[in-house]
């Protein structure tokens, strides 16, 4: 083990973490402040304007991006409830749970900016089809996540629960990326795939990712700033919290 | 073994377990996953013909009939079979010939789909207006070369 040039242990400490996390925040803050506000600017008067739906196609540039963050922080919860399941890492629950908040935000987002999209273009609001009833059931396991971790006064047991369900939910995440594949559905397929194909005009595709970059840095930050308060509640018993400048005061 | 090793096997077997449990249910569920059927399916009867369903295809070029009241006519094609739609109602924006369309209703007994629900459905291409039209300014060239090609 000590041949290893960074011993990634030394980070599942909460007594390391904590501080850390403390330092990230205001970086991946600012970071999702210029970059969100970049992708808006972008999305409302530089994009072109779409040869079919119009202006109203815009919404893409909140609806792909939140809904590629609603499958991703759900795979990033998921890693960490396996590896607290396995090495007994307290800190790596903690991340799990300070993740599901935002997680299920950018579902609801997706959910709420494809029925505004929906509207328009299809004709309806909401319908039944493969897409939109696996992302709805992803919003549900994000609650679901939240209720039973929240309902177990015991922290072990709660984070134990609660990263077994975020474990068997990971079924959901495929059935929502290749749905529009594997079935009829109405919602249309993938315009950027996994191989890199793209069926979008560059200035879109690169609004897009940048406001996909945004959510990326903000959900970081969000994260590490609420690990940090799940931290201090958690282990306010140890004698590090006790001796830190924000306590004593 | 150490404990951790034998968490991490129980975990994969585990998670292996639930994903071929998975694709099982899915291949038992097969077409009932879909939102709509294809024409194909409705002409070769593998749709319940008794039952409100959902057929989806593209409303073939030419075919759209606007009647009174509201009342539209069209036929929906998935290239290889048709079924004529009847729909009374607005119809969404982005309906228009060449477009993909779903539409809810049955079958009457002279096999026109009665609809009462259309929806539009759009592609996953977006683009600006005049990359559109040079797309197609390319395409017929292309097709008009074709048909120069052949004596």
């Amino acid at each position: 083990m000590s041949s290893r040039l960074v011993n990634w242990f030394h980070f599942s400490s909460p007594a390391t973490f904590y501080p850390l996390a403390g330092r990230l925040v205001p970086i991946f803050a600012v970071i999702a402040v210029i970059l969100i506000a970049v992708g808006l600017y972008l999305s409302f008067f530089v994009a072109p304007t779409d040869y079919k739906q119009g202006e109203g196609y815009r919404i893409i540039f909140v609806h792909v991006p939140a809904a590629w963050m609603s499958m991703f922080i759900y795979l990033v919860m998921a890693f960490w409830a396996a590896l607290g399941l396995i090495f007994n890492t307290r800190l790596s629950m903690m991340m799990a749970q300070a993740l599901a908040p935002t997680g299920a935000l950018f579902t609801f987002l997706a959910l709420w900016t494809g029925a505004f999209w929906g509207k328009p273009m299809w004709g309806a609001w909401w319908v039944w089809d493969a897409r939109l009833t696996s992302e709805l059931i992803l919003f549900f396991l994000y609650m679901g996540y939240i209720a039973l971790q929240g309902a177990i006064d015991d922290t072990r047991r709660a984070d134990r629960a609660g990263a077994i369900l975020l474990l068997v939910g990971v079924v959901n995440i495929p059935i929502i990326y290749f749905s529009v594949k594997w079935w009829n559905t109405l919602h249309q397929g993938a315009s950027v795939s996994l191989r890199g194909d793209v069926s979008m005009a560059t200035t879109m595709l690169v609004t897009m990712l940048i406001m996909a970059l945004g959510f990326w840095a903000y959900s970081i930050a969000v994260a590490l700033k609420r690990v940090r308060c799940i931290i201090l509640e958690r282990e306010r018993d140890a004698g590090w919290v006790g001796k830190l400048p924000e306590i004593r005061a | 073994m150490k404990a951790r090793h034998k968490r991490l096997a129980y975990l994969a077997v585990g998670l292996a377990v639930l994903a071929a449990a998975a694709v099982l249910v899915f291949q038992a569920l097969g077409n009932n996953m879909s939102y709509f059927f294809s024409p194909t399916e409705v002409v070769e009867g593998k749709a319940p013909r008794d039952h409100v369903i959902r057929i989806g295809g593209l409303v073939k070029p030419g075919t759209l009939q606007r009647g009174q009241e509201l009342t539209a006519t069209f036929v929906v094609t998935d290239n290889a079979h048709d079924v004529t739609v009847r729909y009374t109602g607005i119809l969404p924006d982005l309906f228009a010939e060449g477009q993909g369309a779903i539409a809810q209703g049955r079958l009457n007994a002279d096999g026109v789909f009665i609809a009462d629900e259309v929806l539009a459905k759009h592609d996953e291409n977006y683009m600006p207006p005049e990359v559109a039209e040079a797309l197609e300014k390319g395409h017929q060239q292309g097709k008009a070369q074709m048909s120069g090609d052949q004596p």
